[in-house]
């Protein structure tokens, strides 16, 4: 989570230094052990360093010190974290198998095409259901959700971190911050009730007057759309993005930026010269892990699409479903099949965020204080 | 110690040092002519309303704005105004959901917020009786986060400082990238992973051979979700602990494991504490998991373990699409009463790590 600013904050100039050098000394005190020194090994035999856990070498070298006692609970307390620490492996693992296992008797009654078939109708005699058309709504809607949260995003971030003043920014920060906190649900009520109205509007009248565009035509009814669907998702990823490129524009070396102005640029250059190049594997990240959880997001998406499974880049018409949002509109009439296929689209779902996830990570890794604060 | 040369103008009179500057009325009088050219354009062509009004008249306020600038102060200057409007216009333009969000919350919200709200139950309730309320939602939210801490807790604390305190090379490496692909997880595939291996398998065996919902499922599935979250920022909390108290304790021959949870655990506490709070504000407002895993419910059910459990992000989608006409106050209500208990928690989290900031 991205709320430890303080560290961003004073990073400053030394802010690239100072994290590794921190990290680095408290690995170094761990990897030295205090009570077994090199001196009282060396009577004891030449290979005696790597095992300095075994009792019987400590009983030898230093039987005066409190060590053999320790040693069991040492153990003991190191199984149980690395247990903690596999428990997560298994998790992941667990997830791949036990949706595979769900998922193949499913696409094995299927009877027609899984990527290409563009309907869900896994609980009919005969199931034929197709991941197309989903995964085709799954990539438009956050598409459509990136393309208008993220020049927001930036605009918001830059103002706070270079043009607020602090107390404004502060609060605005924490404002933004706190958008992030409030539940799907509430957005997706939200989305239908009150954006609705607006939405439509708007969608009749870009089909007045641009309903020669393709993705503006169509002749109704317009609202449950692409378009509310996206905006709703816009919304909801805005604050990530937000808050994880603040973050980066904030740690701009402080000396980058006082050389720009000091050479005469205007703001605006100072920032493109000196803060944009400086945080754009952080924007591209921060954009990556935004894609994530618009991929993911469920409910607010299945309130506020017209959950229509056909392939249409007609974004103004009632229509559009998502792999998400389909699950759960789906799942209460779901039967044994039925299931099974929503389990499928959703391993195909997790496929999805995993890749995206993975890159977003790859990317942030090579700016690694940016992951320590931000991550 | 002669003067050679005059200045070539009048001191305080510089042009070289003193580039000309739009008057601080002009992005004002630029503002003003851009929303009556808007108006008249608009209402002139009657191609719509005030909204686009006033879409068009920001659109004409940059183009104003960035002429003008660049008659009178260059193109550098100019550019500098245009992008610092576009920047400020985006934050109003960030701003204007929350508000919308926090007005149509509280507004709608309120009409139900009584005391037969959070005392009773959907049990009964048919789709022409105003009443009916949210208790056996909130027991559920309450039981299932608070079965999710239990478990989350311990586990991601330990991961955290199996990665940090014990972990060297290889596997710590790798715990760290599985804990970070873990946070991308969406909530649904969490809630499809608890159905196939809880419900599906494991719940027959507990269940007399019928596969059985349960809130206790849905701790399992909100546990995936807060799991990384924890083991994150407790990673970040102890990485923050100064190596000087763990070498002081060693110095003294304190166990490792002592040090441990002697004295890096306590004093990266209020840390943890401020992770752990903010995963569980998450956890309380997921909806999809329990939609798969703990299948609803009208009537009061206080045990996790056993049947249909609801919770109070599921209650909002529920009533939501429910067709009753005094459904959507009771939607709203309990939207009111989910946001109020996230924004407790995480304002509580975020004033917490603000303390310790100033107290470090």
């Amino acid at each position: 989570m991205g709320d430890i600013p303080h560290r961003s904050a004073d990073a400053g100039t030394g802010g690239p230094h100072v994290t590794p050098g921190h990290a680095r000394s408290a690995g170094a005190a761990l990897s030295v052990d205090p009570p077994v020194t090199p001196l009282d090994r060396t009577p004891d035999g030449a290979g005696g360093h790597t095992d300095d856990l075994d009792p019987g070498g400590g009983a030898l070298g230093g039987g005066a010190l409190p060590r053999r006692r320790a040693l069991d609970a040492e153990r003991v307390f190191q199984g149980f974290t690395m247990a903690a620490g596999m428990a997560v492996l298994g998790v992941i693992v667990a997830i791949a198998i036990f949706l595979v296992a769900r998922a193949v008797p499913a696409l094995n009654a299927n009877t027609a095409n899984f990527f290409t078939y563009q309907g869900w109708l896994p609980n009919e005699s005969e199931p034929r259901f197709g991941i197309g058309a989903l995964a085709f709504g799954t990539l438009l809607t956050s598409f459509l959700a990136l393309l208008m949260a993220v020049p927001v995003a930036l605009g918001v971030a830059l103002y706070l971190s270079h043009y607020a003043p602090r107390r404004v920014g502060t609060v605005l920060g924490f404002l933004v911050d706190l958008l992030a906190a409030v539940p799907s649900v509430v957005f997706g009520l939200w989305g239908r009730d009150y954006l609705y109205g607006p939405v439509r509007d708007l969608s009749v009248w870009l089909n007045t007057h641009l309903g020669w565009i393709p993705i503006f035509g169509g002749d109704g009814p317009f609202g449950r759309s692409i378009l509310l669907g996206s905006l709703v998702l816009a919304i909801m990823v805005l604050p990530i993005i937000t808050s994880l490129s603040r973050e980066v524009f904030l740690q701009t070396p402080t000396a980058n930026e006082e050389a720009a102005l000091a050479l005469g640029a205007t703001r605006w250059e100072m920032i493109r010269i000196a803060v944009l190049p400086y945080g754009r594997p952080g924007i591209i990240g921060a954009t990556m892990l935004g894609l994530g959880r618009a991929l993911g997001e469920t409910i607010a998406l299945a309130m506020t699409l017209g959950i229509v499974s056909t392939i249409s880049i007609n974004i103004i018409e009632n229509g559009g479903n998502t792999v998400a949002a389909n699950i759960a509109n789906a799942f209460g009439e779901a039967n044994d099949v039925g299931r099974g296929a929503l389990i499928a689209s959703g391993l195909v779902l997790f496929a999805i965020t995993l890749v995206v996830n993975m890159t977003a990570r790859a990317i942030i890794h090579r700016r690694r204080e940016f992951t320590e604060t931000a991550a | 110690m002669t003067v050679t040369s005059t200045p070539p103008v009048a001191p305080g009179r510089n042009p070289q040092l003193r580039a000309r500057r739009l008057p601080v009325v002009a992005p004002v009088g630029i503002a003003v002519a851009a929303v009556a050219v808007a108006a008249v354009l608009v209402h002139g062509t009657g191609i719509g309303g005030a909204a686009l009004v006033v879409a068009l008249a920001v659109l004409l306020h940059l183009v104003g704005l960035y002429a003008a600038s660049s008659a009178v102060e260059g193109r550098r200057r100019a550019r500098d105004r245009t992008w610092s409007a576009l920047i400020h216009s985006a934050s109003v333009l960030a701003l204007l959901p929350l508000a919308s969000v926090v007005w149509t919350l509280v507004s709608n919200g309120l009409d139900r917020m009584d005391r037969n709200f959070f005392l009773t139950s959907m049990n009964n309730i048919g789709a022409r009786d105003p009443h009916g309320g949210a208790y056996h939602a909130i027991v559920g939210t309450l039981e299932q986060v608070g079965i999710a801490t239990l478990i989350t807790v311990p586990v991601g604390i330990a991961c955290a400082i199996y990665v940090v305190e014990y972990g060297r090379g290889g596997l710590a490496q790798l715990i760290r990238f599985f804990v970070d692909v873990m946070t991308g997880i969406p909530s649904i595939v969490a809630g499809l992973f608890v159905l196939a291996f809880w419900i599906l398998i494991v719940s027959p065996y507990l269940n007399d051979g019928r596969p059985g919902y349960s809130g206790f499922a849905a701790s399992l599935a909100l546990s995936v979700l807060m799991l990384p979250t924890i083991v994150r920022s407790t990673e970040e909390m102890l990485r923050l602990v100064p190596a000087s108290l763990r070498e002081g304790a060693y110095a003294l021959g304190v166990a490792r494991w002592k040090t441990i949870l002697r004295i890096v655990l306590p004093t990266a506490a209020p840390g943890i504490v401020t992770g752990v709070m903010l995963a569980v504000a998450r956890a309380a407002g997921e909806t999809a998991p329990v939609l798969l895993v703990a299948g609803g419910g009208a009537a009061i059910n206080l045990n996790p373990f056993e049947n249909n459990q609801s919770s109070l992000a599921l209650f909002v989608y529920q009533q939501a699409g429910d067709a009753s006409r005094y459904a959507p106050a009771r939607a709203w209500a309990a939207a009111l009463t989910l946001v109020a208990l996230v924004l407790v928690l995480t304002i509580t989290a975020k004033l917490l790590a603000r303390r310790n900031r100033f107290g470090r």
